[in-house]
């Protein structure tokens, strides 16, 4: 174990990205942990330990009020978005308002107020609450799942998926390296806040987080809130510069009320995209779909096959009560809860705690997700150096692999080298996965300098056999070990899941 | 079956934990919350198998109260958007009343059922509804293990 440590030149700063358990992954303290949460999460770091859940939360997200404001990490495009209503909704209270209220209705001005606070208020919901995220296995359950999926094949590859049925229709249940659990039906990992959420919709980044079952109905109230505004505003305020040109004349109206050109510009822009979207969510509601699913053309009748939308109650209207009149469901991510101090380990090799939280309790355990880093990391850069192998650990032959649009480094077929558990579990994590990967587009492979052997994707595409050559830096830790062989079936995955590792390495 | 425990507290602090089975999400009603039936052959010695399906059918039927589409939750979900949501501050959602009745059955179940026989239900809501987890203590029966020896293996765990 002490061999990886030094192979390692640079300290586990980089590696708390991949790490399941932040807190317990790096004993220097590190300044990318900060990385998606406030304040960092490791102990010792600023002399304060994490008190709440959130503090010590895996995924990429921000956290505002102590825990009660939940956010992706980028929200540059959210503070747009709020920027453009209230400027323009401010203007048109300010400049157009006044007359239309004088000379047409004081109700003008009052039912737009109403609606901007409903725009805001949904803005707020959406943005700012959990969209339904899964938290993470526990150690103990993901070493049980682990048991369980090694134990129902012996001479293929374990399988991880799974299938289930569904009203009649096959659904397939995908293994999530990350999380560590079987995604429940319609749940997708986002790849940006990298978290699983229940019925993933889609990331939005103009609301700065991600749509899914527990915020889908404000969202789609914004936008159909919005559409109705950006519609109101638009056409009292062409109204206003009519009447007002009627009476003093168009160029004497714009010098008069010069915001009324910006906002008809902001308005007759947005409204096609904004009602555009407002129709097209309306569509999805009606058939119970996801954006996700519809992209994917899941639920589309394809040629010979009798698909069709299990999730759909079949009428439109109850479809759409269900979706936006549906129970609400509770954030299971509990993210102001206190940490727990520590609870029953199973006992042989336990590691860390079970009972949901986060908090360091063992240097075992310590000590065990630092290697694990470690050698996930060593993995990876393996995974880089080295095409699509065999599970022989010696030399291992490059095999071709299906041409993709990733290039690229391929997935690694090393052996495991569990000394605990879940060591195991967290190398697999970098292997193989089928994971809906939107991080193709942010590759940057050549960032990662502390690997002399690693190309970037343009240079190597996946399966030429110039790449092959394993590094003999690393032969030496190859363990024998337990088996982990793949299926080929599944190399795609496990070529964008080794990516997907290094994706999370070079973001640090 | 003699009350070996006294109460959960106890048990938590002397026993020592053998090992946690898994029960999981049973998928094929759909997004439901609903929990596998099947026994798990680990408790096969530890608790007879109508008591547990018992219990995991109860914990089924309250989700699906928790979950389901009708009357009360439109009327719910109307009289939210109409206060734009506002009205949760105060209120609890119909979701939450029964979570708290299935955290107070469990509760119950562990005193009266699992506890006696040197197992923990932990509620599915604090293991983020994927699974429920049935912690195995170790069965002292008739071996009287010290509390000592429990206690070090504890301590060296922590």
């Amino acid at each position: 174990m002490s061999q990886i440590q030094h192979a390692v030149p640079d300290g586990p700063m980089r590696y708390t990205q991949i790490c399941t358990r932040r807190t317990s992954c790096s004993s220097p303290p590190t300044s990318s942990s900060a990385a998606g949460t406030e304040p960092p999460s490791c102990p010792g770091h600023r002399g304060r330990t994490p008190r709440r859940k959130w503090q010590v939360f895996p995924g990429r997200n921000r956290f505002y009020c102590d825990g009660r404001v939940m956010m992706a990490r980028q929200t540059g495009v959210f503070y747009l978005t709020l920027v453009l209503i209230l400027l323009t909704s401010g203007l048109f209270f300010a400049f157009d308002c006044p007359y239309l209220a004088s000379n047409l209705s004081p109700a003008i001005p009052a039912v737009g107020a109403v609606l901007f606070v409903f725009v805001m208020g949904m803005l707020f919901r959406a943005s700012f609450s959990d969209p339904g995220v899964l938290p993470r296995a526990t150690p103990d359950e993901a070493a049980d799942l682990e048991r369980q999926i090694d134990s129902t094949s012996c001479s293929k590859p374990p399988p991880r998926t799974r299938e289930v049925l569904i009203n009649g229709q096959t659904v397939k249940l995908k293994y999530c390296f990350t999380c560590k659990i079987f995604r429940p039906p319609r749940a997708s990992h986002c790849s940006l806040c990298d978290n699983c959420v229940e019925r993933f919709d889609h990331h939005c980044p103009w609301v700065g987080n991600c749509v899914g079952r527990r915020n889908y109905r404000f969202f789609y109230l914004f936008i159909l809130s919005l559409s109705f505004l950006t519609i109101f505003i638009f056409s009292f305020v062409i109204t206003h510069v009519v009447l007002r040109s009627n009476r003093t004349g168009f160029l004497t109206t714009l010098k008069d009320s010069p915001a009324s050109i910006l906002e008809v510009v902001v308005c007759f822009f947005s409204v096609w995209s904004i009602v555009g979207l407002s129709g097209f969510h309306t569509y999805l509601i009606s058939s119970n779909q996801t954006t996700n699913e519809d992209i994917k053309g899941t639920w589309s009748r394809k040629e010979g096959k009798d698909n069709y939308n299990p999730y759909s109650y079949g009428n439109v209207l109850t479809n759409c009560c269900a979706a936006l009149c549906g129970p609400l469901p509770p954030s299971l991510i509990d993210r102001r809860g206190p940490i727990q101090a520590d609870t029953p380990q199973t006992a042989p090799q336990s590691n860390g705690t079970g009972g949901g939280s986060y908090a360091p309790t063992q240097l075992h355990s310590h000590m065990c997700d630092q290697d694990q880093c470690i050698q996930s990391t060593k993995f990876v850069l393996q995974a880089a150096a080295t095409p699509l192998l065999h599970s022989d650990p010696v030399i291992l032959p490059p095999l071709p692999a299906k041409p993709t649009s990733l290039g690229g480094p391929c997935a690694y077929l090393g052996p495991a080298q569990p000394t605990l558990p879940s060591c195991a579990g967290d190398v697999l994590t970098l292997r193989d996965v089928a994971v809906d990967s939107h991080c193709h587009h942010r590759l940057h492979l050549h960032h990662l300098h502390h690997h002399q052997h690693f190309v970037s994707p343009e240079e190597t595409p996946c399966g030429t056999p110039q790449g092959a050559l394993p590094c003999p830096a690393h032969m030496h830790l190859q363990h024998p070990a337990p088996q982990v062989r793949y299926d080929p079936v599944t190399q795609d995955s496990l070529h964008e899941d080794s990516v997907r590792g290094l994706v999370k390495l070079s973001s640090v | 079956v003699s009350s070996k425990f006294h109460n959960l507290q106890e048990m938590q602090h002397t026993a020592s934990l053998v090992t946690k089975v898994f029960i999981q999400r049973d998928y094929s009603e759909g997004t439901v919350c609903r929990f596998q039936t099947k026994f798990p052959t680990e408790l096969d010695n530890r608790i007879e198998r109508a008591l547990l399906e018992q219990t995991v059918k109860t914990l089924n039927s309250y989700y699906v109260e928790a979950e389901k589409v009708g009357g009360q939750s439109y009327l719910e979900g109307c009289l939210a958007c109409a206060t734009a949501y506002i009205v949760f501050l105060c209120m609890e959602t119909r979701y939450e009343k029964v979570l708290k009745k299935i955290s107070g059955y469990i509760q119950e179940q562990n005193e009266k059922i699992y506890a006696p026989r040197g197992l923990l239900l932990t509620d599915p809501i604090e293991r983020g509804m994927r699974v429920l987890e049935i912690s195995v203590f170790e069965d002292r029966g008739s071996s009287g293990s010290s509390p000592s020896s429990s206690m070090s293996s504890c301590s060296t765990a922590r």
